[in-house]
């Protein structure tokens, strides 16, 4: 197969770029060894997810419990959207891999439809990451964050987690939020979340049947809740501020350091389906203009194969470690 | 090369007859395993639960058929099949072999702070 690189005037010599080693040409063997480091980038980063996790093991939030949600439908159905993306990116990989091996039969048509079709694919995948990441933000139930960083949680008798704006009464004692204006005019404030620790506290003293959920698992694997009167005592002493959402300071589903990796780690990926669309765009219009088809090769097409197979590769893993285990 | 593309997965348990007959097999492959893992993520049975070299054995499970997908996935999709063996040694034994090492030094750290967190006196909930 003849390389994409002009003549150099020095084939046949043993570094001269002209032959193959490995049977692989320059450019194959090269993504290869860019796979093999970005490979290695992603496992720093899932590494430094799991170690993260080991030291807060008693207390990590639970995955089923954080991604429940299916755009259009009101409910609770966890797990279901992220595994309609994986198939999503996996059915991407397919058409992929059959343009290639059209590209080998030197098929024009074939290859520039399932280019094509892959790049739709693409285009979903990054579509439902970024509803999954607005999800995430905006959050559902709220919590109460504590002096000491963690947690609490509102459910009722049987459990099921009960949102803070239900519950919240009116506690006559609102500040407003500083603004530059009214106050030091070099000192700034973020705004204030929408209840205050002592709104929640009497909407818990108002409603009997609602305890407080802290995040330490126990031995079945469930979240800690609190008897009433640990619930009350809990809140009113070591409530301190009211989050809703999750951001990378606060996280109402548990320790901050989970949205901080979520963020981190999925944006990445993120990053890299993207940028895996661009180039699938300008290798699709390349094939479309015939470039490849004169160059009597569509192995540019299979290298950009071989990065987007690997984009995929990396979800099956940001799948099973951020949503599975 | 366009013909050199090995046919058979699952050591020569399923041939296939032409190599885009192999992408439509490997990806109903690749489709049950995925849902085998979401039907047991939102099961969770309580007889995997059980704890096998200091995780759940359905953790285990989950990692094991995650390998497996990856597996699939550079076996045939990014065609590791048809590379020639030093290539192939070449990529996987080195990402292999340094990510088990990362993995084992990080995860061995933070159990250890977990333990000095659990008996050592230190307060973080306050």
């Amino acid at each position: 197969m003849d390389t994409t690189v002009a003549n150099t005037g020095t084939e046949g010599k043993t570094w001269g770029g002209g032959n193959e080693p490995l049977k692989s040409s320059y450019g194959k063997m090269m993504m290869w060894f860019f796979i093999v480091s970005d490979a290695l980038t992603f496992s720093g980063f899932l590494a430094a997810y799991g170690f993260s996790r080991f030291k807060f093991i008693d207390s990590w939030p639970i995955a089923d419990e954080v991604f429940t949600h299916i755009p259009f439908f009101h409910g609770n159905y966890p797990m279901i959207y992220v595994a309609f993306m994986t198939f999503v990116l996996i059915m991407s990989s397919v058409t992929m891999v059959l343009a290639v091996d059209a590209g080998h039969h030197m098929k024009k048509n074939k290859v520039i439809w399932y280019m094509f079709l892959t790049i739709i694919g693409g285009l979903i995948f990054v579509g439902s990451q970024a509803w999954e990441w607005g999800t995430f933000i905006k959050g559902d139930y709220g919590a109460v964050q504590t002096k000491g960083g963690n947690i609490l949680q509102l459910v009722d008798n049987e459990g099921h987690r009960v949102a803070v704006r239900d519950i919240a009464l009116d506690a006559h004692g609102e500040r407003v939020q500083h603004e530059r204006k009214n106050g030091l005019w070099f000192v700034d404030e973020a705004v204030l979340p929408s209840y205050t620790v002592d709104e929640v506290y009497n909407g818990l003293v108002a409603n009997p049947n609602v305890l407080v959920r802290t995040q330490t698992i126990n031995e079945e694997g469930h979240k800690t809740v609190l008897s009433r009167e640990e619930s009350l005592k809990q809140l009113k002493n070591n409530g301190k501020l009211v989050v809703e959402g999750a951001n990378l300071h606060v996280n109402e589903y548990g320790t901050s350091l989970f949205a901080d990796f979520f963020f981190f780690i999925t944006g990445f990926h993120g990053f890299h389906v993207f940028s895996g669309v661009v180039i699938n765009i300008i290798i699709f219009f390349n094939v479309i203009l015939g470039t490849y088809e004169r160059r009597g090769s569509y192995e540019m097409v299979e290298k950009v194969g071989l990065y987007w197979h690997f984009v995929d590769l990396v979800w099956v893993f940001v799948f099973t470690f951020f949503y599975l285990v | 090369m366009a013909d050199a593309h090995k046919l058979e997965i699952l050591r020569g348990l399923i041939k296939f007859k032409s190599n885009t007959q192999k992408i439509w097999g490997v990806l109903i492959l690749l489709s049950i395993i995925t849902a085998v893992e979401v039907v047991l993520g939102i099961y969770k049975p309580e007889a995997l639960m059980a704890k096998v070299v200091g995780m759940k054995l359905l953790n285990w499970i989950f990692i094991i058929l995650t390998i497996v997908k990856a597996y699939y996935i550079t076996w045939d999709f990014m065609h590791m099949r048809d590379e020639v063996k030093a290539l192939r040694r070449m990529v996987v034994w080195t990402a292999i072999f340094l990510i088990c090492y990362l993995i084992f030094i990080l995860l061995q750290e933070g159990g250890y702070i977990e333990s000095v967190y659990t008996n050592g006196f230190v307060k973080k909930d306050f």
